[in-house]
């Protein structure tokens, strides 16, 4: 990938700009964002592990539902979270609620990324990310939002981020996007900067990285780009203490709630796109309460963005994708396994929503994917690919070229006002 | 390119060392490994019920602490809660500090980086709660002892320890028409996890030749698999799915349920062709580059397919081979790695590292490796860490690294060693001109050793 290497001067001037609340920045996800003409934003949240699409929307009106799950999974629908007669939210969604009677959100059902039968995560992660028909495993592969970005005429390198540890396959390709993190704090002679710069220099990936990551580890403590350059040397336990300081933030539950305050801060100036992850889906076991932590991330996630954005949130749109949905039925152990079709998320004032759009395939066990899955009946890329289409003017030959290759875009599911 | 003691040190060990010298031949690196485990006598960590104890004591600890009425017995119930749990993860440290001070002196270092690779490949742990440092019980007990050994018994090792049957859920399985399921006991029913990861990650490989099919029939066969805490792994007939199961065409078992039927499943998937393929490369992959020769994998692969997974004759294959010496960049080291082979380096002794005090330790090392990417022992899923180079050198990975480099040698050793002696120490015959420069150039000695420690010379194995 190329990673817009910052000169440290520019690297503080930014980060001063930011100011404290990215001393506060949860470190655990990394947060891709990018810059692109237009006001319309995106917003890709991956959701790992494996999003049980028939749980966090479910299908209650369907004559099997209950004998699936009846017995291990909580199916109670109560009146208030009925979303169409057919379908019902699961009740950790429940505060997004406002939202759907709002229009600002939407779901679509028996859906699937093109990869099937195998049914592992990283595979299946893969091939959400990198947005092909099939599994690549070259090591220099790229992920579709990148090649989104090299799509968009005006698209500018700067304002590209990524906060966090790591990147993404989602992020990772030929457009600039750079990587940023608070986590660490380290005040290095200017001789000590110019020596690592040296040994570092021929070798490419440290070279690529050097120059960005001195210029993190100062800073990390929230320092001003003033102090920085003035003389206020931390002994080294203190700096290990911040570390440590930083890191005990990460673990709390607040994070995903501070990332998404943060994207919010940047999508409000010139960013125009950002990417990351919700993490805990691989619900094998007591689902009933493991899904609803997970949900509660993504709606305290959602409604976050919301708030931050203030009257951005109007031209913003949010997609929530997952590598598979979960087996129909329940297993023996109170959780659901590797499936195939699930469902996806849409949010966002930018949305036409307040619905669930999707062919239902059914669920009895003819209709089932292997006798066993809900049945995809269209593909996750193609959602996104509209969405794409309407959000940034891309033209539907780009799309189904370059973006989502092999992708059959159909008819306009209108996801976008 | 063939055998060179420094790059067998540093490539397939735990670096260089003022104190220990490389090993003088691939033979000498076998017979080693295959031999006593010195390190662990020295540094010894204990087994699951060391583990479990710890469990016992933290749980009765905070039943106690909800038992309690008045506010004078709840000050004194959670002044005992916070005493056991500190002792756990004061002897969690403990075991930590033991692995590192192996990788710091043993000299038999490919042991512990085979010890490491299994230990990933089959990953197991927990996410926190008091069983949260098990996954180095776990290590000890169930990879340890078979690295030297058969892949079958490490698989079969691995498949029936408590932490990785609560781990990918395998204790919760039970046969839909098992006698548990029929009484309607509160175990539930199947779980697919544990047979799916066997047959993903641990056996054939995704690429392997599965069906879901098949991972159903291991899932049904493997059900039975449970443990208790006092006695450890255990075999629950009543949870076991009647009649024979079919995995990859081969039946097992018949009407009554049998561990036996299991571990002949275990042989058999440890000989496939293609589990031999995947471990061949992943082996490859790990210690010799992320894109390794195919002649290296094919001949690893093959040595493994005539010796029934003999896994010393396959280590004899990769480091027969003249690729696996090749003179190019090595991979990045892991965190683990880093760290290690620094204390290595650094010549620290044993009573340097705070180890049974959870909260310096945690400063120094967890922290950090969690900063680094690395939180030490909880991969993000049961597929281990990446063995991506390019992942491991973010620039905020990066800057974790240099950090622990400049502070952590200071903390560790007052007295530091001249950062020009240090750098032939660190990197041998094969010092860059540039990296031996900035040893030189170095303002302070603290930064002297860090830019050696950061240099991708250090880095790189």
């Amino acid at each position: 990938m190329t990673r817009q290497t910052l000169s440290r001067r520019l690297f503080l001037t930014r980060s001063a700009a930011l100011g404290c609340s990215l001393a506060a920045s949860p470190l655990m996800t990394p947060v891709t964002m990018a810059s692109a003409p237009g006001e319309n934003r995106l917003v890709v949240l991956i959701l790992r592990g494996g999003l049980d699409g028939l749980d966090a929307v479910r299908p209650y009106g369907a004559p099997e539902f209950d004998s699936y799950r009846g017995r291990l999974l909580d199916t109670a629908v109560p009146g208030e979270l009925d979303l169409d007669g057919f379908y019902a939210l699961h009740p950790a969604l429940a505060p997004l609620m406002p939202l759907w009677q709002a229009g600002e959100l939407g779901f679509a059902h028996a859906v699937s990324t093109p990869y099937r039968d195998k049914r592992s995560h990283f595979d299946g992660q893969d091939i959400l990310e990198a947005g092909t028909a099939s599994l690549d495993r070259a090591p220099d592969r790229d992920g579709w939002l990148n090649r989104l970005l090299q799509g968009l005429p005006d698209a500018e390198a700067e304002t590209a981020y990524a906060i966090g540890r790591s990147d993404m396959l989602l992020t990772r390709g030929k457009a600039d996007v750079s990587n940023w993190s608070p986590d660490a704090a380290l005040p290095l002679s200017p001789q000590a900067e110019k020596l690592l710069d040296m040994v570092m220099h021929d070798d490419p990936l440290f070279r690529d990285a050097t120059a960005e990551a001195i210029a993190l580890s100062q800073i990390s403590l929230g320092l001003s780009a003033d102090a920085v350059e003035g003389e206020d040397a931390l002994d080294s336990s203190g700096m290990m203490g911040a570390m440590q300081d930083s890191m005990a933030g990460a673990g709390k539950k607040g994070g995903l709630d501070e990332i998404a305050r943060f994207a919010a801060g940047r999508l409000r100036e010139e960013t125009r796109i950002a990417a990351w992850s919700v993490n805990g889906f691989d619900t094998h076991a007591a689902q009933s309460k493991r899904l609803p932590r997970a949900l509660t991330d993504l709606s305290d996630t959602l409604l976050a963005l919301r708030e931050a954005l203030g009257p951005v949130w109007e031209k913003t749109a949010v997609v929530a994708m997952t590598e598979f949905g979960r087996t129909a039925r329940a297993n023996g152990t109170g959780g659901t396994d590797h499936g195939t079709g699930g469902a996806m998320l849409f949010a966002g004032g930018a949305l036409r929503g307040g619905r669930v759009v999707g062919d239902w395939p059914g669920l009895a066990e003819a209709d089932l994917y292997d006798r066993r899955d809900l049945m995809p009946t269209r593909d996750v890329r193609a959602h996104a690919g509209w969405m794409m289409r309407q959000l940034f003017g891309l033209d539907t030959g780009l799309i189904e070229r370059s973006v989502f290759p092999g992708v059959e875009l159909g008819a306009d599911p209108k996801l976008i006002l | 390119m063939s055998f060179d003691p420094e790059r067998a040190a540093i490539r397939f060990g735990c670096g260089l060392s003022p104190r220990i010298a490389p090993p003088d031949s691939a033979e000498a690196m076998l017979s080693q490994l295959t031999g006593r485990d010195r390190a662990a006598e020295a540094f010894p960590v204990p087994g699951f019920q060391a583990a479990v104890a710890h469990y016992v004591a933290v749980r009765a600890a905070r039943k106690a602490l909800r038992a309690t009425k008045t506010e004078a017995d709840r000050e004194a119930k959670l002044k005992a809660r916070k005493k056991v749990e500190r002792a756990m993860s004061d002897d969690g440290s403990r075991w930590f500090a033991s692995t590192m001070l192996r990788r710091a002196l043993t000299e038999d270092g490919f042991r512990e980086r085979l010890v490491a690779f299994w230990s990933d490949h089959f990953t197991a742990f927990e996410q926190g709660g008091p069983l949260r440092f098990s996954h180095v019980t776990y290590t000890e007990e169930a990879i340890r002892p078979h690295v030297a050994g058969r892949f079958a018994d490490l698989l079969r090792a691995s498949a029936t320890h408590p932490v990785m049957l609560r781990y990918l859920d395998q204790s919760r399985s039970a046969g839909p028409n098992s006698q548990a399921a029929e009484r309607r006991e509160k175990i539930g029913g199947l779980n697919e996890n544990l047979a799916r990861e066997m047959l993903e990650l641990h056996t054939l490989g995704v690429e392997g030749p599965y069906t879901q099919t098949d991972v159903r029939q291991l899932a049904e066969l493997l059900t039975g698999l449970s443990y208790s805490m006092k006695a450890g792994f255990k075999f629950r007939p009543g949870l076991a799915e009647p009649g024979a199961e079919t995995v990859l065409s081969v039946e097992y078992g018949g009407n009554k349920a049998r561990l036996e039927d299991i571990y002949a499943a275990f042989e058999d998937l440890a000989r496939h062709p293609a589990t031999a393929r995947h471990i061949a490369r992943k082996l490859a992959v790990h210690f010799v580059s992320d894109r390794p020769d195919e002649a290296l994998v094919d001949a690893m692969a093959a040595r493994y397919a005539e010796t029934d997974g003999n896994l010393p004759e396959v280590y004899a294959a990769m480091l027969e081979h003249p690729a696996a010496w090749a003179d190019q960049p090595g991979n990045i080291k892991q965190p683990v790695d880093f760290i290690g082979s620094s204390l290595r380096a650094l010549d620290i002794v044993p009573r340097a590292l705070p180890s049974g005090k959870y909260g310096r330790m945690r400063r120094m090392f967890f922290t950090p490796l969690q900063l680094m990417g690395q939180d030490w022992g909880r991969p993000a899923g049961p597929d281990g860490w990446t063995e991506s180079d390019a992942e491991w050198i973010t620039p905020q990975r990066l800057s974790a690294r240099l950090i622990w480099g400049m502070t952590m040698p200071y903390e560790l050793r007052r007295a530091l060693p001249d950062p020009r002696d240090f750098v032939e120490t660190a990197l041998g015959r094969r010092v860059p001109e540039e990296v031996r420069f900035a040893a030189r150039a170095a303002e302070t000695r603290a930064e002297g050793i860090g830019i050696v420690l950061s240099s991708p010379a250090f880095q790189r194995m």
